[in-house]
């Protein structure tokens, strides 16, 4: 509804308010959307997956706590995760402050392909603008 | 705008359908049955398709509340951020609007008599006027009906203060033994009226800054006491943990009033906060920490309930007899996570469940009321199942919080 501006055009997104950030050395960062920050408020816990665990499409794989509530975070595609954010551990609120720096995880899909059947930015927004009436 | 709209026409709508309760209840009707149909309509409408609103409810908009659909009320979550509003309440003063909370009025001969009965709490215990009581309405099997405040006025009008959900089978219940053991009463429910809770260190400094004129009367008001000036009436009382005051005044007087504590610096607090708020301060929630399945002694309410002196009250005879396989404990997270509502609590005595969990702002952990078996002991340490793991909790005394301190 108030984020159009804000909403990067270099990221792919999930269903699930997830954003994909496909990176140079063909791995994935994922984080959460300014939208699911925005929708559970303070962050003060986060828990990320173990390296090297193999991840399938959709799979829960995270968790996001506000104070208000708890969220479970998917795996965007399938594959292995290869590194975590473990600033997070300290300071969730970085979420909140901005949620397209604060990464969580990064993975590498078995199939880069996959990243390229997600929503982008115009398609995210409509189906945030849809689940905002 | 379209939404500003929207409002402005339900507001109407409401106004006219309060009209017409009003015409209803009088002798004379104002308008003609043909008007009086498609009224009806549109108020059953209104009834069913709207949330309802406080007086407050525009100010609520205009601040930037992110508002919520709380049992049926349209009210705000929190202005931005429920953190900060939080600490705002420990650290300096903030301002709720609990105006969806009931306020009712009990009028007539012996209404004491009738409270001794009605109420677990003993209503002898408030002699001055003014004086205010915490206490649980129960069913006469020990279940708890709804926890409430109330307050001695004169020996013909007691006060009482009810949670919002609950508020229409309370006054049912109230309406059902009255018309048995005391006919004479008057049970008034005071829709006309607003309420608005400062809480904070500094709220009474702020609340004299915004009502001069009452500070002579109110300022030397202890907790649980409470003075009628004007047409406010301000009680000592809260859901915080921190000092502050409870307003009752009329609901076209409220939106002034909150712009002036706005003004003197109170800062407006949503429901989010106002949750974390009292569950630092160890403060039970109906609904969560009791409800008609639960008796008050399971309930860490066991300092409510009257059983020392010889006046009967509807349950007692439950509570004396029953034996307590369960109490009411605080816990802190030894782990990082966060404690919630329903998660199960596995202890060597065997399994209870938590009432209230959430993210403690003061402390900087995660706490949470628990209903366990009654022979595990506070100091030990039960395993809570969060998701796919068991997570140390340690088994505490509470409030966890009490003036802005941590006491954990």
């Amino acid at each position: 509804m108030s984020n159009s501006n804000s909403l990067p055009g270099n990221l792919k997104y999930t269903t699930s308010h997830e954003w994909v950030k496909k990176e140079i050395d063909g791995t994935i960062t994922i984080g959460i959307t300014q939208h699911a920050q925005e929708l559970l408020g303070d962050m003060v816990f986060v828990e990320n997956p173990a390296v090297g665990r193999q991840l399938k499409a959709k799979e829960e794989c995270a968790v996001v706590e506000s104070v208000k509530a708890a969220a479970d975070i998917y795996a965007p595609v399938t594959g292995i995760v290869v590194g975590v954010n473990s600033e997070l551990g300290d300071a969730p609120e970085k979420i909140n402050e901005d949620p397209y720096s604060a990464w969580m995880f990064k993975m590498k899909p078995d199939n880069t392909a996959d990243v390229d059947t997600l929503m982008d930015a115009a398609a995210y927004q409509t189906l945030v603008d849809s689940e905002a009436h | 705008m379209a939404q500003a709209n929207l409002e402005s026409a339900v507001d109407t709508a409401t106004e006219g359908a309060h009209g017409f309760i009003r015409n209803l209840s009088g002798k004379k009707d104002r308008w003609g049955e043909a008007d009086i149909l498609p009224r009806l309509f549109l108020f059953f409408e209104r009834l069913l398709m709207t949330l309802k609103h406080t007086p407050l409810n525009a100010a609520h908009r205009a601040m930037g509340a992110k508002m919520v659909d709380f049992g049926g009320w349209d009210m705000p979550l929190h202005y931005g951020s429920q953190l900060d509003e939080h600490h705002q309440v420990r650290r300096d003063a903030g301002m709720f609007d609990v105006s969806h909370m009931r306020v009712v009025d009990m009028k007539g001969e012996r209404v004491r008599d009738f409270l001794r009965y009605l109420l677990a709490n003993n209503v002898d215990k408030l002699q001055s006027s003014g004086k205010a009581l915490y206490s649980c309405l129960l069913r006469p099997d020990g279940g708890v009906i709804d926890d409430l405040i109330v307050y001695f006025m004169n020996e013909t009008w007691f006060r009482i203060v009810v949670n919002a959900g609950t508020a229409d089978k309370d006054i049912a219940w109230m309406t059902e033994q009255a018309t048995i053991r005391a006919p004479q009463l008057q049970i008034t429910s005071r829709n006309d009226l607003a309420m608005i809770a400062v809480q904070g260190p500094y709220a009474a400094a702020k609340l004299w800054q915004a009502l001069p004129e009452a500070q002579t009367l109110a300022e030397g008001l202890k907790p649980f006491n409470a003075v009628e000036y004007n047409s406010m009436f301000i009680a000592r009382t809260g859901y915080t943990g921190e000092d502050g005051f409870e307003i009752i005044l009329p609901a076209k007087a409220a939106s002034s009033f909150w712009q002036t504590l706005n003004d003197v610096g109170v800062k407006p607090i949503g429901l989010g906060a106002r949750d974390t708020l009292r569950l630092e301060a160890g403060m039970n929630l109906y609904g969560h920490d009791m409800d008609e399945t639960t008796n008050p002694l399971e309930a860490g309410l066991a300092w409510t309930v009257d059983l020392v002196s010889e006046r009967d009250f509807i349950g007692k005879t439950v509570l004396v007899t029953k034996p307590r396989a369960r109490k009411l404990v605080g816990l802190v997270l030894q782990d990082r996570g966060v404690l919630r509502d329903h998660q199960v609590v596995h202890s060597s005595h065997g399994d209870g469940e938590i009432t209230s969990g959430s993210f403690s702002p003061t402390l900087n952990q995660s706490i949470a009321l628990a209903r366990i078996p009654s022979a595990v002991q506070i100091g030990d340490t039960v395993q809570v199942a969060i998701r796919d793991k068991m997570l140390a909790a340690k088994v505490v005394k509470y409030p966890f919080v009490r003036n802005g301190k941590g006491l954990i």
